[in-house]
């Protein structure tokens, strides 16, 4: 049988199979699949031994192409999903800063938060704003939310509404302008920050909704950054981070945690400082194993929680091809070596 | 049984249609990527170009030209940008590169030596032992890599001198700081990378299909 024939044939057996699970979905006809944990250790040991079969291959000098890779790694991505083991997740000092930073706020206290990410970002930096807001929540702080990236402010309303549903809360438990507010986004970058500075006022004239600032309880007695408690920055890249140290921190003295994605967190972690001395920022979440780890300090456990087996078992894979691909490697050295090329 | 209107419905699969034609590409590329990176490609400078209208030009001069005259030098100095489309006069938009050009030097200077520079110094300039000799044992020994990281990784970018002898082995020293470093960050962008991949597969299984618990 030809390639293409092959071919069309697994694509057209994908969307039957994808229509039927659709429409089986929509009439109830199944609620989804969970493996036990004897039949997940099982799967994992068929994996462990397929990856010591392509290491015995490629010994001898039978090499896999990068689809079998990619296979690997999707199905190390996809098969943790559907497993009900729970991986420990160890809480690092330097998220636990962040949560501090919560805990020491008194009920009432004004903490402001700017959501610097779009939805490319959406599984590392979500699941830390669900859980720094449903803390918030918890702890009766008023939570100030704004974006210097234009689809932030719907990232922070996607997730308190997620957050609120997950607790329970309506919209007369967390009211529109006395417990939250969400100014929208304001274009300029850094230069936002640097004019809050002097008056938040000046920068949003009034929230995501049109309602003119004065006319806002929350906020119509914040001049600028020192009505500001503390103050949470969830980041992507630019302006996110290392403009908010710059300007927020050095300048104006606030008081910063962090969550960055797992890309920007090295360049972040000089702000952090050590246990005897304080660093420009109070904490820093890198990351979905950041995300994870906050989710388990605030009791919010959500997807970050759920996807972090997922994440070690495509770690293991990629450890496990960078040994079966530097094996080959040494191996075709060594036989050029012996050919004397 | 989920509740969706059609467009829901028709949203769902959408999305799907458009994920899976991304990662069509790992098998080879093919005429559904092709599509799919040009549907994102447009709609994404369609989306920026909107944004960057409304907020900036619409939202930040148009409405507030007449109360802040300031807003007319920046409308002036955008306009004389869009002169390089004009070969003849293009050199015009040279000025207002020069402006952003001294405009973020000067204003960011300080910022940068504060925050990147001073700051940083000062965090490593650290007493080894702890105040009062008051560190634990793994704390000395992340002191010590502090500083012999930061003496090496200076000595290996210090070109005036040639790397050979006891400079040269400190040199080597840097270059492994460096390259742990550059190892730890390849590591978080891998991790970084699978976030997200694991992000698309769980809206596959789980949003689209329902097949996750």
């Amino acid at each position: 049988m030809k390639t293409r024939t092959i071919e069309m044939i697994v694509l057209a057996l994908l969307v039957i199979s994808s229509v039927w699970a659709y429409v089986g979905k929509i009439n109830g006809w199944h609620h989804g699949f969970v493996f036990s944990s004897s039949v997940s250790l099982v799967i994992m040991i068929l994996l462990a031994l397929s990856l010591v079969w392509i290491l015995i291959r490629t010994l001898q000098d039978k090499l896999v192409g990068r689809r079998i890779v990619f296979l690997y790694i999707g199905v190390a991505l996809s098969l943790p999903l559907f497993m009900s083991i729970d991986q420990p997740i160890k809480v690092s000092d330097e998220v636990r800063g962040v949560y501090q930073g919560l805990v020491d706020l008194q009920p009432g206290s004004k903490v402001l938060i700017s959501f610097d990410y779009d939805p490319a970002s959406a599984p590392e930096l979500q699941p830390m704003a669900e859980a720094i807001l449903g803390e918030c929540i918890e702890r009766d702080l008023d939570m100030i939310v704004l974006g210097l990236w234009p689809m932030g402010p719907q990232q922070a309303t996607m997730a308190l509404d997620s957050v609120m549903s997950r607790m329970g809360l309506t919209e007369q438990d967390v009211v529109y302008g006395e417990d939250f507010v969400n100014l929208g986004y304001q274009a300029g970058g850094e230069f936002v920050i640097q004019r809050m500075g002097s008056s938040f006022e000046s920068m949003f004239k009034s929230d995501f909704r049109g309602t003119p600032y004065q006319d806002l309880p929350i906020i119509k007695n914040v001049k600028n950054f020192s009505n500001i408690d503390y103050s949470v920055n969830l980041s992507a890249g630019f302006p996110g981070t290392v403009e908010w140290v710059q300007v927020g921190v050095d300048r104006f003295g606030i008081k910063l945690g962090a969550g960055n994605t797992a890309v920007q967190a090295p360049t972040v972690y000089p702000y952090m400082g050590t246990l005897e001395k304080p660093g420009q920022l109070v904490g820093l979440m890198g990351g979905m194993s950041g995300a994870a780890e906050i989710e388990k300090l605030t009791n919010l456990k959500g997807k970050a929680t759920l996807f972090m087996l997922s994440q070690s078992f495509a770690h293991v894979i990629v450890i496990a091809f960078i040994i079966i691909g530097n094996v080959a490697y040494f191996r075709g050295g060594r036989k050029s070596k012996l050919k004397g090329e | 049984m989920e509740h969706l209107t059609f467009w829901g419905h028709f949203g769902v699969w959408v999305a799907a249609f458009l994920t899976l034609g991304i990662y069509s590409f790992l098998y080879r590329d093919n005429p559904w990527y092709k599509f799919t990176e040009a549907v994102f490609i447009g709609i994404s400078a369609g989306y920026w170009v909107v944004v960057l209208f409304f907020d900036n030009f619409y939202g930040k001069f148009w409405v507030g030209r007449g109360e802040e005259p300031m807003l007319w030098i920046g409308a002036i100095l955008g306009l004389m940008m869009l002169m390089r489309l004009v070969p003849k006069i293009g050199w015009i938009a040279r000025w207002p590169l020069a402006f952003i050009v001294g405009a973020t030097s000067g204003l960011w200077m300080m910022n940068y030596l504060t925050s990147n520079a001073m700051s940083q110094v000062q965090s490593t300039i650290m007493p080894l032992f702890g105040e009062g000799f008051g560190a634990s044992f793994g704390e000395i020994i992340g002191n010590l890599i502090i500083i012999v990281g930061t003496f090496t990784g200076l000595i290996y970018f210090f070109f005036s001198k040639e790397h050979k002898g006891a400079f040269g082995a400190t040199a080597r020293v840097g270059i492994w700081g460096l390259m742990i470093t550059f190892g730890a960050m390849f590591g978080y962008t891998v991790m970084s990378r699978m976030s997200l991949l694991i992000g698309r597969v769980d809206f596959i299984f789980r949003d689209w299909l329902g097949l996750i618990q």
